[in-house]
């Protein structure tokens, strides 16, 4: 029997194609314009805010708007109000070109964003060629603040030597490192290879056995052959250097097939362990910022933030907000707007309030923020006020009589070279 | 036997992807659509269960679920897929990437973008050991609704007289006219199982991956690759596609950690390559 035109009209080539245009569907991004004026502040942010990073963006955004609308309504910024333009970044091939279109485009003052660390290497090289001051909130990888490093960006997220020895010399203290079987499941782009490297660096050098690194696509669906090799590989401590929702997944799908073996990680961020569910989490992991942290300025963030968008915020909502916060106050105390001025004050041992026990400040050769993290632990669910109270905090990382310093690396072991 | 535990797991997940693939095929089959907006209704699926699980407990979503987005489906191929038809296939597929993108914003503004935890429910909760090998009984739980789906689905299109008239349909739309019979209601309710089927995967994906409004990107294009795979419109096609691709991405995963994900294109080039219609693909005038 012959088939119908008119039902479908359809060619096999054309449906094909179809499949194609849904992979490429990612590579559009929505460029969002929230307000323009001529002598105003310009802000350009650039982050994912769909696919797998999706989630950490939107509280990147949620967190970023909420710092331009009080500094607004403070008065904004050398008497000028603040302007911010957004984009989403979508991923490495694209986010470079959105910061270059925000910068000769919209003629932003500086560029704050981005997530990926594959996309962040792109961006910070364009922030460099065309002298404009980058603010990185979200990107991991030490190879930023190390091989890749330049004048123009400062790193406001903790790099992953940073959560790694933040977490690791507290496991290593607990006697959980040494002589112990690491099983690592680490996402297969810039980020996890980094953060590899540097958790194998210090697992192996306190004594720890690394089994296995398996490298997994960002945004797989599915961890059971991953659990299963898990199981016959029998190891002490399951290890994730995975990133975005992958931990969500991972997680939910660990506690499905009830393995005994504990999972820790290289990173951990708040939005996807909300995600997972209390009763997929436990143990002991690493944070950069906390909404439980008990200072007057966190928790005044806090509030606002929750009054706003109905729900607290978490680390990635925090490193977008104080990077807006510490770009005002720079350019109040330099009473300028120009890179290079600005570039001079950041190296210069300026302090912030970063919302958290010690004060902030960026360290000169690599332009890393020296900070603290902490150390927190998974409350049982009885002990949850609600359902966004997940940790408690153990420690702060480093402590009061350690310098700031001691968890970021050593320049032998991440050395930068600004030129 | 880590090679045997990789395959019969690769068994279970090919499960899940067919429960999905199926009904994309089924909606192709008939109506000519390729409904990109199909992993938007797999997230609606998923979010729905969120909602009923809760009050009504997780049984409940199974039937809520893909009642409320085959309800959908009805509305959206009523209201705008009908008036498509006849024109250009081109808009077929803008109006359901357009759809997806839609339906995406709107459960984020709705929703949130934030990842919403639902955990399996306890009765699901636990493990079969058989010998050495390890089984979840969640995983189980999906193979069975899949089966069932599987076999609720040949009975309807090969025991009913509605079966009867979709086969004919897919075989000849004119003639099915000719004979006097409105294809109309006929392509709603196919649309509607369609997107039902992609619902009930939803629903029991939420307990597997967060529900978040994107969910249903990470897995639309491994079901398309299914329907490519096994032959457009050929429904057993589908099933062993779907089951091939869970055991692909297993064995993969075993030895070529990396390439897990990327497996599934590359077996699809290489059916493609000898078998252009797919597996099972059959011959039809239209797609030639």
């Amino acid at each position: 029997m012959k088939n119908s035109k008119s039902a479908g009209g359809l060619s096999r080539r054309q449906v094909l194609k179809s499949g194609v245009t849904t992979l490429m569907a990612g590579a559009v991004g929505f460029p969002a314009i929230i307000r323009a004026q001529s002598d105003t502040i310009r802000i350009g942010h650039i982050t994912p805010r769909s696919g797998f990073l999706g989630t950490l963006g939107d509280y990147g955004f949620r967190g970023v708007n909420l710092a331009v609308e009080e500094i607004n309504a403070a008065g904004g910024v050398l008497g000028r109000e603040v302007d911010l333009f957004s984009e989403d970044s979508v991923g490495s091939a694209v986010a470079p070109t959105k910061a270059q279109k925000l910068i000769e485009r919209r003629d932003v003052h500086f560029l704050i964003g981005e997530i990926s660390s594959g996309s962040g290497g792109g961006v910070m090289a364009t922030a460099n060629r065309l002298k404009t001051l980058y603010m990185q909130t979200g990107c991991n990888s030490d190879a930023l603040r190390g091989e890749k490093c330049n004048r123009y960006t400062f790193h406001v997220e903790a790099g992953n030597t940073m959560y790694t020895k933040t977490i690791g010399n507290w496991q290593h203290r607990a006697g959980n490192v040494q002589g112990k079987k690491f099983y690592m499941l680490t996402a297969d782009y810039a980020f996890g290879h980094d953060l590899a490297r540097v958790s194998t660096r210090f697992l192996t050098d306190k004594g720890g056995i690394i089994m296995a690194n398996e490298l997994i696509a960002t945004g797989t669906p599915d961890y059971s052959p991953y659990i299963l090799k898990i199981k016959a590989a029998n190891p002490d401590f399951v290890y994730i250097n995975l990133a975005g929702a992958d931990q969500t997944t991972f997680l939910k799908q660990y506690k499905e097939y009830g393995l005994p073996f504990k999972v820790s990680g290289g990173v951990m961020d708040t939005a996807q362990f909300w995600g997972a569910g209390i009763e997929s989490i436990t143990g002991y992991w690493q944070s950069l910022w906390y909404h439980g942290l008990n200072t007057d300025s966190s928790n005044a963030f806090t509030a606002a933030f929750t009054e706003k968008y109905k729900k607290p915020p978490e680390n990635q909502a925090w490193g977008d907000y104080i990077g807006v916060k510490i770009m005002a106050q720079a350019m109040e105390e330099a009473k300028t707007t120009d890179s290079r001025k600005l570039i001079a004050l950041l190296e210069s041992g300026m302090e912030f309030d970063i919302l958290k026990p010690r004060q902030g400040q960026f360290r000169k050769w690599d332009h890393s923020l020296l900070q603290q993290m902490f150390v927190v632990k998974v409350k049982d669910k009885a002990d949850m006020s609600d359902k966004w109270d997940i940790f408690e905090v153990v420690e702060a990382s480093p402590g009061d009589n350690e310098p700031l310093g001691a968890i970021q690396p050593t320049k032998d072991e991440n050395l930068c070279k600004m030129g | 036997m880590l090679l045997v535990e990789q395959i019969l797991n690769g068994l279970l997940s090919g499960a899940y992807y067919t429960l999905l693939a199926l009904g994309l095929s089924i909606i192709f089959s008939l109506g000519g659509v390729v409904n990109l907006a199909h992993g938007a209704f797999y997230a609606c699926g998923a979010y729905l269960t969120v909602l009923v699980a809760g009050p009504l407990g997780f049984a409940a979503a199974f039937a809520v679920a893909p009642a409320v987005v085959g309800l959908m489906g009805i509305a959206i191929e009523t209201l705008f897929l009908r008036r498509l038809y006849p024109k250009d296939p081109t808009l077929t597929l803008l109006f359901t990437f357009g759809l997806a993108m839609v339906f995406e914003q709107a459960l984020r503004l709705i929703f949130g973008a934030t990842s919403i935890p639902f955990s399996i429910p306890d009765f699901l909760l636990g493990q079969l050991h058989v010998g050495g090998f390890l089984y979840s009984y969640y995983r189980l739980s999906i193979l069975a609704v899949t089966i069932g789906a599987i076999g609720g689905l040949w009975l309807l299109f090969h025991k009913t007289s509605f079966g009867l008239i979709v086969r004919a349909g897919v075989a000849d739309t004119e003639m099915v006219r000719a004979l006097g019979i409105s294809i109309k209601p006929i392509l709603s309710l196919v649309f509607a199982i369609g997107v039902g089927l992609a619902a009930i995967a939803g629903v029991m994906s939420a307990s597997l991956t967060g529900v978040h409004p994107a969910m249903g990107n990470e897995i639309v294009t491994a079901a398309f690759v299914i329907c490519v795979l096994g032959g457009l419109g050929s429904f057993w096609g589908v099933v062993i596609a779907g089951v091939l691709v869970g055991v692909i991405k297993g064995v993969t995963a075993l030895y070529i950690p990396p390439a897990a994900e990327g497996s599934i294109y590359a077996l699809m080039v290489l059916v493609l390559i000898f078998r252009p219609r797919g597996m099972f693909g059959v011959k039809f005038a239209r797609l030639e």
